[in-house]
């Protein structure tokens, strides 16, 4: 759209363009992409950060260890409160799952860097894995008990058949609201962030536009953050349903 | 479907899809607001409760996201 003149110098969803590393040419499923080099970069800078902050060990710890520390603590306690006791057994793959989004999402704000999580490929893949998960765990764990919870045994019986109906679309509509969440909330912020970038450009708005990006920019940073543990949380609540006990 | 005419349907209906952002900005301020009224009222019972809060900020948005997805849709899919 750039090129019809007069609009804006920037396009701002030329950030989310998926290019091939080396050369140009099609991209393929096996095509090492802008995508493929940061999602390995944020699991490079996770295992950085929880290497090097757990290699000494020490009673007073030092910056890198609290923050490691700080983090393990912190998901822990939320996959206790939320998903009981029983939940605390698949706390590995939740705090994955935190350290993978908060860490993708935060190399996605150095600029000119690529966010992998503004993609909805990305994460619908997060979100499928963890509706797949729930599933098949829910049904291992509880067999036919399971599909209880579609059965809302607190309400008047003649609603409860309608309840059921609406219970099992909410059901099958998670995995798209939990992937289209993150991806949408990271798209849009970047997004607006090019479009003050564009704005810059003109010498009159400038120093508004660069304030605003400033402004923005904090905001995206606590937005990084909240989706990340908006994230999880979910994923928590939803695990809730397989592990937890079947009167909530 | 046919050219201009189309095309101009699928950017009106795209737009008009985003006025659903506005009630889930209501859910969401609805959501925080009582959230906020509650904890002042109760400041010591708040911090158990900040899971709940974010929960319920992320169902309220969701219905938000879709109206932007129906946006999407409408501009890449139709």
């Amino acid at each position: 759209m750039a090129a019809e003149g007069g609009g804006l110098q920037i396009h701002p969803m030329d950030q989310f363009i998926v290019k091939p590393l080396f050369g140009e040419g099609p991209v393929h499923w096996y095509t090492p992409t802008n995508v493929t080099l940061w999602l390995v970069l944020a699991v490079v800078a996770i295992g950085l950060l929880m290497v090097v902050g757990t290699r000494r060990r020490a009673i007073v710890p030092s910056r890198s260890q609290s923050v490691a520390e700080l983090m393990y603590g912190f998901i822990h306690n939320m996959v206790e409160e939320v998903a009981g006791h029983d939940g605390v057994k698949y706390f590995p793959y939740v705090m994955t799952l935190f350290l993978f989004i908060l860490f993708a999402n935060l190399l996605g704000l150095i600029p000119m860097s690529f966010t992998t999580t503004s993609h909805v490929a990305v994460t619908a893949t997060l979100a499928l894995a963890v509706f797949l998960g729930v599933t098949v765990l829910g049904l291992a764990r509880k067999g036919v008990g399971f599909l209880a919870m579609f059965w809302v045994s607190s309400a008047p019986l003649a609603l409860r058949p309608i309840l059921a109906v609406i219970e099992l679309i909410s059901y099958f509509v998670r995995p798209v609201s939990h992937s289209i969440r993150l991806a949408g909330n990271l798209m849009a912020g970047h997004a607006v962030l090019k479009v003050f970038a564009g704005f810059a450009s003109v010498a009159l708005v400038s120093p508004v536009a660069i304030g605003a990006m400033t402004a923005i920019y904090a905001l995206e940073l606590l937005v990084s953050v909240i989706q990340a543990y908006v994230f999880t949380i979910l994923t928590c609540v939803y695990l809730k349903d397989a592990v937890g006990d079947a009167h909530h | 479907m046919e050219g201009e005419l189309a095309l101009m349907g699928k950017y009106i209906g795209a737009g008009l899809a985003t006025i659903g952002l506005g009630g889930a900005g209501i859910g969401v301020g609805h959501v925080a607001g009582n959230f906020l009224a509650g904890a002042l009222r109760n400041p010591s019972a708040a911090a158990s409760q900040t899971a709940t809060l974010f929960v319920g900020i992320a169902f309220a948005e969701a219905l938000g996201i879709f109206s932007f997805l129906i946006a999407l849709l409408l501009m890449f899919a139709v």
